[in-house]
């Protein structure tokens, strides 16, 4: 909110850099930490266990980055995925039949449309995207109970085909770890190569800069939106496949965890910056600890307190490093 | 209302054009705001009316208006750090470690009272806590209440785990429960009625409440006329984290019980009432009577439709988007009319596509509802 007592840009990108090999190390660290307690923590399953579970969360948490980097916020994103998941459950329990291709490119239509909702309000409605998001929070979240009526879809009404899309591994490795490798690969290059993506960096560093540099402001914020919902569609596919189930409390809470992955990674909550990698290392790191809790036999109540306090260690260096680099 | 932008960059720049902005012909005022509130209100209560015969029933409306005095308590204060343009994500979640925590000690023994005390003073230094980060460490509000939303209510399961504490006493159920002698008034309402006026009083007739607007119109220039920022920001979060401990003991004694997820979620819904009231959620505008206006409109509109069966998430639909066209509605007002800009052939098209995905939206919704609901 009070952007002027942010650190200038330029610093945060060496943060930016900084964090990247921080958390690289921290999770070293932990990962070392917890493997001596658990044993069972160097196994390939468990590995895979974790991948698969961080995998749903680095989609949308990178779409929820490009969100963060223009200085804005989805916390929709949790009841787009519930009602995304839930239209889709319904259409498989219709048609069986439908080819599973289909119905992710359905999922991220649907998905995109309601982003575009988001997009419509935020960038030409002008409505700070905290007050957008959170209405749409709970509009979205609304829809999906008066959608379903209050039944949710089961493991059997779904066809064995869309099951698999997630957990299958005709390529080694899960499909849905591939899928959001790719996601992830698509927005770097994005972010890095494309000049929609550096426009969307120079829009959350100074928003009046962008403007008189010719970028059409307005249309890049929509934009993002726009992603935001596309990945949360993408995401609520693999939710509904990954589960074998829609329930009208899919993904409830889980924009506090996009959102805590982004900024764990580094992307600073006042715009214009934040990494791929570095989003990608946050998820992992959160995907770590829950893993790891159960693991170590600490109750799992601790999760979300430590989940929180993480944000803030993450919050809090960035600011000693800020202002050490300014020489204080 | 001012201009809120969408990716706000600079407060200086910000608060440059706001000044600049022309005043809006169409519910510019916020005097006017609170009469557009207590219009939708009577028109609420006269559809209400008409569409249940519940309604108006005295012991109804008494009950029900207990039903929010929670979120009222914690949203004046939130009201307090929304005009100095921050916010606090955190006080559901410090509600809920608050009300765990008396559970906690109440389980262990100890006196209902001195939980009760004990609560308090956790919730003041969590609070406390975000104050101090917010505004020492030059953290920005969001990402530092973000950080504790999740700590507090994790707190609140390490506390209780998946138990819950219960078998609070009838003396202290009388909080939460209880009416004032002889009369259908309920305490929880009596006592947010007391602390609404003193709130309203500090932000509209003291020096400290002019410092509020002050910080929200423009920090820098704030701090340059000598307004101890800092310390202002220290006390509003340490006074949420107190109204957020009080709310804690409101509902913990309203429901008798305490479960660690006590509370889930009602920070969106004091933040609702805060903005729907006409606080600018940029800061530096807003008023108490429009917030508790806006308290009352979504209770009573929430009673009306739980009378007509409509489940409480479903209901979520109606506030969100009460929400978000109390900004829209004036903004596209004022684009329309105020600039006389005229409107550009690339910009109908888009207008035009979005219509066409919106209806092809609503209408895969419903097709593909009907498809397997009516089986």
């Amino acid at each position: 909110m009070s952007a002027q007592t942010a650190p200038r840009p330029h610093r945060l990108r060496a943060i930016a850099r900084f964090r990247e090999a921080g958390i690289s190390i921290f999770i070293l660290i932990l990962g070392a930490l917890v493997a001596l307690r658990a044993p069972a923590f160097l196994t390939m399953t468990n590995f895979k266990d974790i991948l698969l579970n961080i995998s749903i969360l680095s989609i949308v948490a990178l779409a929820q980055a490009m969100v963060i980097i223009t200085h804005g916020i989805d916390l929709s994103v949790s009841s787009m995925i519930g009602l995304v998941a839930m239209m889709v459950a319904f259409v498989m329990k219709q048609s069986p039949e439908f080819p599973v291709i289909t119905v992710v490119l359905l999922g991220m239509a649907l998905g995109a449309a309601l982003g575009a909702l988001n997009g419509v309000v935020i960038s030409y409605g002008k409505v700070p995207p905290i007050i957008a998001t959170l209405g749409t929070l709970s509009i979205y979240r609304g829809m999906v109970f008066f959608y379903s009526q209050g039944t949710w879809i089961n493991s059997f009404e779904l066809p064995r085909s869309f099951k698999l899309l997630s957990k299958g591994t005709p390529l080694g490795l899960p499909n849905m770890v591939i899928i959001a490798l790719v996601f992830a690969a698509l927005v770097y290059f994005f972010l890095n190569y494309t000049r929609t993506g550096r426009d969307i960096y120079a829009v959350g560093s100074n928003p009046e800069a962008a403007q008189m540099a010719g970028i059409r402001r307005q249309r890049v914020v929509f934009l993002v939106y726009l992603l935001s919902g596309l990945a949360s569609g993408l995401a609520a596919v693999l939710w509904a496949s990954r589960f074998e189930s829609a329930q009208t409390n899919t993904a409830l809470g889980f924009e506090l965890q996009t959102v805590a992955a982004a900024v764990v990674g580094g992307v600073s909550i006042s715009g214009g910056v934040g990494t791929v990698p570095g989003v990608l290392l946050g998820a992992l790191l959160l995907g770590l600890i829950e893993n790891a809790l159960p693991l170590v036999r600490i109750s799992p109540f601790w999760q979300l307190a430590a989940q929180g306090l993480l944000i803030l260690i993450a919050v809090v260096v960035d600011n000693l490093i800020a202002r050490s680099a300014k020489g204080k | 209302m001012t201009v809120p932008s969408s990716a706000e960059g600079d407060t200086l720049s910000k608060s440059l054009i706001n000044a600049a902005a022309p005043p809006r012909t169409f519910l510019a005022r916020f005097q006017r705001w609170e009469w557009m509130l207590v219009g939708l209100i009577v028109i609420v209560v006269a559809l209400n009316t008409a569409l249940s015969p519940y309604f108006l029933d005295a012991q109804n409306l008494s009950r029900t208006s207990s039903d929010f005095m929670e979120m009222g308590i914690m949203m004046l204060a939130m009201v307090f750090i929304i005009i100095t343009g921050g916010i606090d994500l955190s006080v559901a979640s410090n509600l809920g470690m608050c009300a765990s925590f008396m559970g906690w000690l109440f389980m262990a023994g100890v006196d209902i009272w001195i939980a009760a005390l004990a609560a308090l003073a956790l919730g003041t230094f969590a609070g406390f806590v975000n104050g101090t980060l917010v505004a020492r460490m030059k953290l920005p509000p969001l990402v530092v209440t973000l950080g504790t939303y999740a700590f507090y209510r994790g707190v609140a399961y390490v506390l209780l785990g998946d138990q819950a504490a219960r078998g609070y006493p009838e003396a202290f159920t009388y909080i939460g429960q209880g009416k004032l002698l002889g009369t259908l008034l309920p305490f929880s309402v009596a006592l947010f009625g007391v602390l609404a006026v003193v709130f309203g009083l500090v932000l509209h007739k003291t020096t400290f409440g002019r410092y509020l607007f002050a910080i929200g119109n423009n920090e820098n220039a704030s701090v340059y006329s000598g307004v101890p920022v800092a310390r202002i920001k220290v006390i509003i979060f340490t006074v949420s984290g107190f109204m957020a401990a009080l709310a804690g003991l409101v509902l913990a004694a309203r429901f008798g019980s305490t479960r660690p997820d006590i509370g889930n979620g009602l920070e969106l819904s004091v933040i609702t009432a805060a903005v729907l009231g006409g606080v600018d959620i940029n800061g530096g505008a807003g008023t108490m009577s429009g917030a508790v206006l806006s308290l009352f409109l979504i209770g009573l509109l929430r009673f009306g439709m739980g009378l007509l069966n409509i489940q409480g998430q479903v209901q979520g639909v109606v506030i969100g988007l009460l929400l978000i066209l109390s900004i829209l509605l004036p903004n596209v007002a004022h684009t329309f009319s105020g600039s006389g800009r005229k409107l550009q052939r690339h910009s109908l098209w888009a207008i035009i596509a979005f219509v066409v995905v919106f209806i092809a939206f609503v209408a895969f919704f419903f097709w593909s509802r009907e498809a397997v609901l009516i089986k």
